[in-house]
């Protein structure tokens, strides 16, 4: 999702990186730039707009302000970014509690949105924490969705009220209200509603949709949209808030690549906070919302907090409490840890996937593609090759090793080099993490990972030199 | 919608020439999901054409930038494989049964459930089958999907049937083992009958991304026509024509609501009239 925007930002970014005094035709051509990329990733017309003119006032405002020398496109790049997260919406908004339970959440939304799978994963979701949800099958539209909804509940343990079997037979509004009576009589303290899949346009069924609301009075009304939909997003947005209203928003299939930027027109003409993402057709591929997460990924930071998450999960249990465990007696992140990392990673799947959360990933697009994935079985050869003494220390390992290891595991001795540098890098960079400035969970083996071959246009960030070299540096800089 | 007919039939094509005029014109093109780079060509082309009204002129451009493919569904000798694929939600079960009603004038129509993933999928389409009375194969639960279209065309060729539909799972385009698996089931049936046609199923509400699915699809599968769904809707499913464009894939049916007769061949007149209308 938003990969190419990302992309854009990136390019866009960098350009203005390289020059050093930024001009107001500059941020004329940014503003741009932003304008193309947003209408590519399907964010309303009215809304790019509005967003490119505020961004043009505040960095007009900002330019007199900046000191020369003082990182002028950083400055810049900090007010676009600032303004999709307020677009995005600031905090991300939680479920609120009813008083007097049942808390009763209605879903709403267009056809194949994706609700009554996401009714699932709510009701997962917080049975999980604890609460005791119910399901409804107000669904009687759809062939089966009744069916789909008692299939799900039974794969999650929740028990669904489906007294009518749907398929177009049934009154949904007694549906709703006999589901409420029954979670009362059963002391469940949730009630998540499913409701037929019906378009803004379509009167009658949106009256259903209001009689059900009405009767029911729930708690929060969630509007379910797919992240792919395009320009038509705020229309139909417009149309439920006017019809059955929404309290906040829950966007799907964020496990596709496209780009959402409808997330970014709803919530900026309707001011509804996006509550959940939903993320993958398994029952748990569902998660909060973070406006931040959606902003960088936006702006092609990379989305280095869920990859974190997903690390964590990967990794199983033991390892991972062994590290923690480690890391919080502060010892030293060995090359044993390393090479249990690169394991876990390799069973996370494919490198190139995990790549691609990372910052800048969008207009690395290339080199991920051509990513080698047999370089982590060559980084885990030369592991293997040395002792056990050896990994828990890599300062042992002078020349004579050094050749050893090279010759053992079949590669040169400027491979075991390379990679001893790199694991030195991860180890500071573990060091980091236990001060608090990284994301926990994040493997150390990510930045101490096979180097990717880096391209003039896939630098994001302006790269830290590790060489106090002025030549090597000067490398660098080039890529 | 509507404020665009208004706005077109107030200027005359001399005035087309003006560029905020264009812009506008550029603008509400875009808010059709057409894409802002085609929208902008589309407004260039315009100008240049010229017809009686300014309305003419856009149509023109419009239709010229369709695909000129055959959009009638092409037969086999003997029973004609349909795939039917798509993302999820699409619409994909739904125009199956809609197809199937369509096609049971022209002789026995079989339907394989192959969408052996999603919860209560098989069901969903044994009930449509039984509503307008067709067979529909299915296996068990979680099975494979290859096996379910290749027991399908033994039943098929067993009722000397016409038309054999095969409703598959929904899938994102970026999920490559999922593509691979798509590609199998293809892959499968062909080993005993040609796949006289793939369709995917385009939801008219989708934005840019639409090019990826196509393009991915097509990839994976040779998809030799789109069929258009929800166009009942407030969306105008300009993102078929940025498909047409660029990939060249028909759009053969449209699909505009959720009863079992709600399904039209693609008519490029109306098409074109609803994009700018
Ligand atoms: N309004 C409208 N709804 C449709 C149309 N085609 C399918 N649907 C609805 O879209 C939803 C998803 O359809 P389904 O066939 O299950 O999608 P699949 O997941 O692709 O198989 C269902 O609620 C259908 O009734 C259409 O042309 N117009
Ligand atoms: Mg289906």
């Amino acid at each position: 999702m938003f990969d190419a925007l990302s992309a854009r930002f990136a390019k866009t970014f960098g350009n203005l990186r390289s020059k050093g005094k930024i001009s107001s035709s500059d941020i004329d051509s940014v503003l741009d730039e932003i304008t193309s990329a947003l209408l590519e990733a399907d964010v309303a017309k009215e809304v790019v707009d509005l967003f490119t003119e505020r961004i043009g006032a505040q960095a007009a405002a900002l330019l007199p302000t900046l000191q020369a020398g003082s990182n002028q496109a950083q400055a810049i790049f900090d007010v676009v970014n600032s303004e999709l997260i307020k677009i995005l919406g600031s905090e991300g908004r939680r479920i609120r509690f009813a008083k007097n339970p049942p808390t009763v959440i209605m879903l709403a939304g267009l056809q194949g949105a994706g609700k009554t799978t996401l009714a699932a994963k709510l009701a997962k979701f917080y049975k999980d924490q604890g609460n005791t949800p119910l399901l409804i099958a107000a669904d009687l539209q759809r062939p089966n969705a009744v069916t789909q909804l008692q299939v799900l509940g039974e794969q999650i343990g929740v028990p669904v009220f489906a007294p009518e079997q749907g398929n177009g037979s049934g009154n949904a509004v007694e549906v709703a209200r006999d589901g409420i009576a029954f979670a009362q009589s059963k002391v469940h303290n949730m009630v998540i509603v499913d409701t037929a899949g019906r378009l803004g346009v379509d009167d009658e069924l949106m009256d259903e949709a209001i009689a059900i609301r009405n009767q029911i009075q729930p708690h929060e009304i969630l509007f379910v949209i797919d992240s792919m939909i395009g320009q038509s997003a705020i229309a139909t947005a417009r149309a439920f808030e006017q019809g059955v209203g929404f309290d906040g928003l829950v966007l799907t299939k964020l496990d596709g690549d496209a780009r959402g930027g409808a997330a970014l027109s709803i919530t900026e003409v309707l001011k509804r906070p996006i509550m959940f993402v939903s993320t993958g057709e398994k029952i748990s591929d569902f998660d909060l919302f973070y406006p931040e997460r959606m902003a960088s990924r936006i702006l092609g930071l990379g989305d280095v907090a869920t990859l974190a998450e997903q690390a964590k999960k990967a990794l199983n249990p033991e390892t991972s409490a062994k590290l923690e465990e480690k890391f919080a007696r502060g010892d030293d992140f060995t090359l044993e840890d390393f090479l249990e990392q690169l394991e876990a990673m390799a069973n996370m799947g494919s490198m190139g996937k995990l790549l691609s959360m990372l910052p800048g990933a969008a207009s690395m697009k290339k080199q991920i593609e051509n990513f080698d994935e047999s370089e982590i079985v060559r980084t885990k050869a030369i592991v293997q090759s040395m002792t056990p003494h050896e990994r828990r220390d890599v300062k042992v390992l002078n020349g004579t090793r050094r050749a050893r290891i090279a010759r053992g595991s079949g590669r040169a001795v400027s491979e075991v080099n390379s990679l001893v540098e790199r694991f030195s890098a991860a180890q500071k960079a573990m060091k980091q993490m236990r001060n608090g400035s990284m994301p926990a969970g994040m493997p150390a083996a990510m930045s101490g990972m096979p180097a990717i071959p880096a391209s003039k246009s896939a630098v994001v960030h302006k790269k830290k030199s590790k060489s106090g070299n002025p030549a090597k540096r000067a490398a660098e800089e080039r890529g | 919608m509507g404020i665009f007919s208004k706005f077109l039939s107030k200027i005359k094509v001399t005035e087309l020439l003006h560029k905020p005029d264009l812009d506008e014109l550029a603008d509400e093109l875009i808010a059709a999901d057409i894409g802002a780079d085609l929208a902008h060509s589309i407004i260039e082309q315009t100008r240049k054409v010229k017809s009686a009204t300014p309305e003419e002129s856009l149509h023109t451009v419009l239709l010229s930038h369709l695909s000129k493919k055959e959009r009638s569904i092409s037969t086999a000798s003997g029973v004609t494989a349909v795939m039917v694929v798509g993302v999820n939600g699409t619409g994909k079960t739904t125009s199956v049964a809609k197809l199937a009603r369509n096609f049971q004038s022209q002789g026995t129509v079989v339907l394989a459930a192959a969408d052996t993933f999603r919860a209560a999928a098989v069901e969903q389409l044994q009930t449509w089958g039984q509503r307008i009375g067709v067979e529909v194969v299915s296996g068990k639960e979680n099975s494979d999907p290859a096996s379910v279209a290749f027991d399908a065309i033994s039943k098929a060729q067993q009722l000397s049937a016409a038309f054999l539909l095969i409703d598959t799972a929904g899938r994102l385009h970026n999920k490559s083992d999922l593509m691979n698996e798509l590609g199998k089931i293809k892959r499968v049936i062909e080993k005993v009958t040609p796949v006289s046609e793939v369709l995917l199923v385009i939801d008219a509400t989708t934005g840019q991304n639409g090019l990826q699915q196509a393009k991915i699809f097509a990839e994976a599968v040779q998809v030799t026509g789109i069929v258009l769904t929800k166009l009942d809707g407030s969306a105008r499913g300009g993102i078929a024509l940025a498909i047409e464009d660029s990939l060249d894939i028909p759009i053969k049916f449209v699909g505009t609501g959720e009863s079992i007769e709600d399904l039209a061949p693609f008519n490029p007149d109306e098409y074109v009239k609803g994009l700018i209308s």
